[in-house]
């Protein structure tokens, strides 16, 4: 697949110079700016990659960063996530707070040495002009206890509003990345706001207000952000969550612990993504019992502490994989 | 003599780590010359958001050759020894010299060390700073093992004299050092090359980079005074914050707003926390009203438009963040008007410490000890307990929530809107004071009676459950507890005896309160005792003075402790405070050792007529005329008083030793002198034991 076929040099080593200069125009629409921020990163030569078909908390969780952040292969790619924060959900009527938003995420290994620009060229090519606008990096150090996982970087602002982070990692499951990723992430929705001078999330156009069938981003999610706030907060089964918490705990578990030569096929094939879907799912499931509030500030620290456990086995897993460097080159000593 | 020019070209450094990464960097670079043997006449550093620069002025252009001198193994030492002495000196046997002394012969390996050129030294020095550089977190990049606090993208190095610049070859991982430089990021991104530091500060000034901090927050000061000034407006005073903007932009250019219609009524520091918080803006107030009524923000930029589509999205994003505060600010105002009920028990829900109970539990305490000690601070005990139920409240209050820096500021606001006293309102914001050493302490009763029992609680819980700080660990900020009680207590000049209220605070700890016993209680004591030692050395009483004091019965009086330390501190000051210091200490000396000899305590009898010696019967007449007048002094807690009285025995006391042998051989004489000597040990204990200030003050100090 071609996942496991990432491009033999760096994208960093023969990236398309200069970047794209920017369209001259503003996107009109939510969608707008994220095809104009896939076309940019295609233009640079990166993969892009479809959202994981999983409910994860945000695009970091992708496989396609967290395990492909790891081991000596380079790496390339670009891609929306759906991200879910069940205790963010406020009925659809907050104009900037959602339960179910959207992450573009950029993820290049090793860090090319003009990230920086290559950031700011994308910027423009959504509309925000670096002569025009004030793009500010500013301290930010990202850490996801969840994941085992820390890097330094910044929080982007463009006139005094958060656009993104840039960070780049150094750990990630508990193993130090080399080489060193550099992971863009964009809040699509905050970022479109401000493109397209929308107030409330709601109101701002999600196709091109000229279609025939203009629909808006209320149109398109506020029925769905009422519903899932009810879930969230009162519906779910706390009980059942609970279990499918352990479920998910145990299954990774027991995915790591099968024997490495598959009995079917005789081939070595270790399932560090079978089992990390597993952890995706435990941290999910953690989230909405922490949004159902049935998880003490004593447990809290327990739970997070239980899926770092399960990220850290899966990113040792991968290591122990052809995609993650296992047997290759650069191997680490397996 | 050259000059060299040293510039580091990175991705953002963090506002914060800035100045002292320039420092770090000149003291790196200069120590690491000197060490070479490169002196120099003057160094210089500077940071911008994207780079570190060091200017070093006078730089000697090599190294002095220097002569180094080993002392090697003896000469009939094994022949590893001696083998191990030719590897570390890099000499063959025969270079290395023998000298003789007393105790046989020893190899000498002498060592010339030709003089080295400067560029050699200035590679090898920058390199190792660069490697070693003390950043607080530093990372990696790429496919590099290099560290720095972000990825390095230059090293510019420069050596320049009359007859021009050089190069100074040097490489770190893969990094070359070179002439050229970049500018702005935006405004000039291309590469240009300078020829010295005059040269460098220039072009970068064109290259719309200003390189000095300073002079990048005095332009952003005085830009933003200007336009204020145009509005009628005045800039709040924010230095930290300031100095945070000029260490996040390279070109200032202040653009100011105004705070909307709709924000206006919001309190003042509601409006400021929220713009410097979130936003990093300054804010404008009207000096007539108060109110703050704009903003200024910097960019790094010099927008075509003149900043037009920058200062919107500024507003854009400020309205969105001011909507925040204003909805929480009516919210809160609701609940406040409706009497803070729901606030009242939700302090329920939140823990305090898990042995100590939750934060409605410590209030409940809070206000019985407030009522209690509120007639020693002279505030009506209802009113002061009305107080300490309401001054934690606004912990559960949305606008605390998103600011908890606002505590207390907005308690202050949301108990008048609930229509409580003006006293009580006070109290909610003034009893979190004092914070620092040096923030005021308050001085209306109420805030006083709350601020203390508040601290009080605190001490006492952490006590009966054992947390006390430890070293440099004090998580819950105890010592600082200790201190504002010490301040409540001395600027207020309260009489506060702390024992009888500790001893009736532990039954209210519940639980926990049985481990506050009376051992637990008098270790507390010592550690006001010994935060009070702290706080009166840095008013320049020296913890010997009070140790002496603490020996007096009533030490849990805090406010006469001091004045009791600060009259004799004042006596010692002078010569003849060490002399009768020095006159005490000999006394309590010989005392003491005719008590362990003897077996039997001195304390009563002396009899003038046993006086042996014109020299006893002064000092008889001495005491007899000093011991009333001391302690009418101590009744009236006149202690700089009695201390003068005391003093008045230092003639007589010095002419006794002078003249008489205590221990004499007589019995009675001796009985009779050392009954004497105890009179006067007794009298000095009312006000203090002398013998505990340290000895050294005279030459003569040791004397017994």
């Amino acid at each position: 697949m071609p996942e496991d076929r990432a491009p033999a040099t760096p994208v960093a080593a023969a990236p398309q110079s200069p970047a794209r200069a920017p369209a001259p125009d503003r996107p009109r629409s939510f969608q707008d700016v994220i095809l104009r921020l896939q076309d940019f990163w295609a233009g640079q030569g990166c993969a892009i990659l479809q959202p994981y078909d999983m409910e994860v908390g945000a695009g970091t969780f992708h496989p396609a960063t967290t395990l492909r952040a790891l081991g000596p292969r380079p790496w390339a790619a670009a891609y929306v996530q759906p991200s879910r924060r069940p205790t963010d959900g406020r009925y659809g009527d907050n104009p900037n707070r959602l339960q179910h938003y959207y992450q573009f995420q950029v993820l290049l290994k090793p860090s090319p040495p003009d990230l920086q620009d290559l950031y700011l060229a994308s910027l423009g090519a959504i509309g925000l002009d670096p002569a025009r606008h004030d793009i500010r990096f500013v301290e930010d150090d990202w850490e996801s206890p969840t994941l085992g996982a820390w890097g330094l970087g910044w929080e982007v602002w463009c006139d005094g509003m958060e656009v993104s982070q840039f960070t780049y990692f150094q750990q990630v499951g508990g193993h130090d990345c080399r080489p060193v990723p550099g992971e863009l992430t964009y809040g699509l929705e905050r970022l479109a706001m401000y493109v397209l001078g929308a107030d409330h999330v709601m109101a701002m156009p999600f196709n091109d207000p000229a279609a025939p069938v203009p629909l808006t981003y209320g149109d398109v999610f506020r029925q769905a952000e009422a519903e899932y706030s009810r879930h969230n907060f009162d519906a779910a089964d706390t009980a059942r969550l609970l279990r499918h918490f352990e479920d998910a705990e145990a299954e990774c578990r027991a995915l790591l612990d099968a024997p490495e030569t598959d009995p079917r096929t005789g081939r070595r094939i270790v399932m560090a993504h079978p089992a990390y879907d597993q952890c995706i799912k435990a941290s999910h499931l953690f989230n909405l019992l922490d949004a159902r509030g049935v998880i003490s500030v004593t447990e809290r620290q327990a739970y997070i502490g239980r899926v770092r456990a399960l990220a850290r086995a899966c990113a040792d897993a991968f290591l122990r994989t052809e995609a993650g460097g296992f047997g290759g080159p650069d191997a680490p000593p397996a | 003599m050259p000059d060299l020019l040293i510039e580091l070209l990175s991705e953002e450094i963090p506002a914060r780590m800035q100045a002292r990464a320039a420092e770090d960097l000149r003291r790196l670079v200069t120590d690491g010359l000197v060490e070479a043997g490169l002196p120099y006449a003057h160094a210089q550093a500077f940071a911008t958001p994207r780079r570190l620069a060091l200017a070093v002025e006078g730089l000697a252009p090599r190294s002095r050759p220097r002569r180094e001198e080993r002392r090697g193994p003896s000469t009939t030492a094994p022949e590893a020894a001696i083998q191990g002495f030719l590897r570390a000196t890099g000499l063959t046997l025969d270079r290395l010299e023998r000298r003789a002394d007393r105790k046989g012969e020893t190899f000498f390996a002498v060592l010339e060390h030709p003089g080295r050129e400067a560029p050699e030294i200035v590679a090898e020095v920058l390199e190792r700073a660069i490697r070693t550089f003390p950043w607080p977190r530093s990372m990696r990049w790429g496919t590099g093992d290099l560290r720095w606090v972000r990825p390095l993208h230059s090293i510019l190095c420069l050596l320049s004299d009359e007859g021009g610049a050089q190069v100074v070859p040097l490489s770190v991982d893969g990094l070359a050092a070179g002439a050229t430089t970049r500018g702005h990021r935006v405004h000039a991104p291309a590469p240009f090359a300078v020829s010295g530091f005059e040269d460098y500060e220039r072009r970068l000034g064109q290259a719309r980079v200003v390189l000095r901090p300073a002079e990048r927050a005095a332009r952003i000061r005085h830009d933003a005074a200007q336009l204020a000034f145009a509005r009628g407006l005045e800039v709040v005073e924010d230095e930290p914050l300031l100095a945070e903007i000029a260490g996040l932009v390279e070109w200032p250019v202040t653009l100011m707003g105004p705070v909307e219609e709709d924000f206006l009524h919001l309190p003042p520091e509601v409006l400021q926390t929220s713009m410097r918080e979130h936003q990093k803006f300054l804010s404008l107030r009207n000096p007539a009203t108060g109110r703050i009524e704009g903003f200024v923000t910097v960019a790094n930029l010099e927008a075509a438009d003149g900043g037009a589509a920058i200062l919107a999205g500024n507003r854009r994003v400020l309205r969105a963040r001011l909507s925040d505060a204003a909805f929480f600010w009516d919210n809160d105002l609701r609940t406040a008007r409706a009497g803070m009920a729901e606030w009242r028990e939700g302090l329920r829900a939140v823990t305090f410490h898990n042995r100590l109970g939750s934060q409605r539990d410590r209030v409940g305490r809070i206000a019985a000890l407030a009522r209690e000690i509120a007639p020693a601070v002279g505030a009506d005990p209802d009113l002061a307990a009305q107080a300490a139920e309401v001054a934690k409240l606004d912990l559960r209050s949305q606008m605390v929530g998103e600011f908890p820096e606002l505590q207390g500021r907005m308690g202050r606001h949301y108990a008048r809107a609930a229509g409580l006293p003006e006293a009580v309102a006070a109290a909610a914001e003034e009893h979190y004071a004092p914070l620092g050493p040096s923030d005021t302490v308050p001085t209306a009763p109420v805030s006083v009676a709350v601020a203390l029992a508040d601290r009080i609680d605190t001490l006492a819980g952490f006590w009966a459950i054992d947390e006390k700080p430890t070293g440099s660990r004090d998580p819950f900020a105890l010592r600082r507890a200790a201190l504002g009680v010490i301040r409540l207590v001395l600027a207020n000049g309260l009489r506060l005896p702390l024992a009888p209220v500790l001893a009736a605070h532990g039954p209210r700890l519940g639980a926990a309160g049985e481990a506050f016993d009376a051992a637990a209680r008098a270790d507390l004591l010592a550690f006001l005792h010994d935060r009070l030692k702290v706080h009166l050395r840095e008013r320049g009483i020296p913890h010997d003075v009070i140790d002496a004091c603490l020996a007096t019965p009533g030490a849990d009086d805090l406010a006469r402790l001091v004045r009791r330390a600060e009259a004799l501190a004042a006596v010692l000051s002078a010569p003849e405070g060490a002399d009768l210091v020095r006159l005490y200490k000999r006394a309590a000396n010989i005392l003491e050792q005719a008590e362990a000899q003897d077996g039997v305590e001195y304390s009563f009898g002396a009899d003038p007529k046993w006086a042996d010696h014109e020299s006893e019967r002064i000092l008889f007449a001495a005491l007899d005329a000093a011991e009333p007048a001391v302690r009418s002094a101590l009744e009236a807690e006149d202690f700089a008083g009695a201390t003068a009285a005391l003093a008045r025995l230092r003639g007589p006391l010095d002419g006794f030793f002078e003249a008489v042998q205590v221990n004499t051989d007589n019995a009675v004489i001796r009985r009779n002198r050392l009954n004497l000597l105890s009179r006067i040990r007794a009298l000095a204990l009312g006000l203090a034991d002398l013998g505990r200030i340290e000895g050294g003050r005279s030459e003569s100090g040791q004397a017994a």
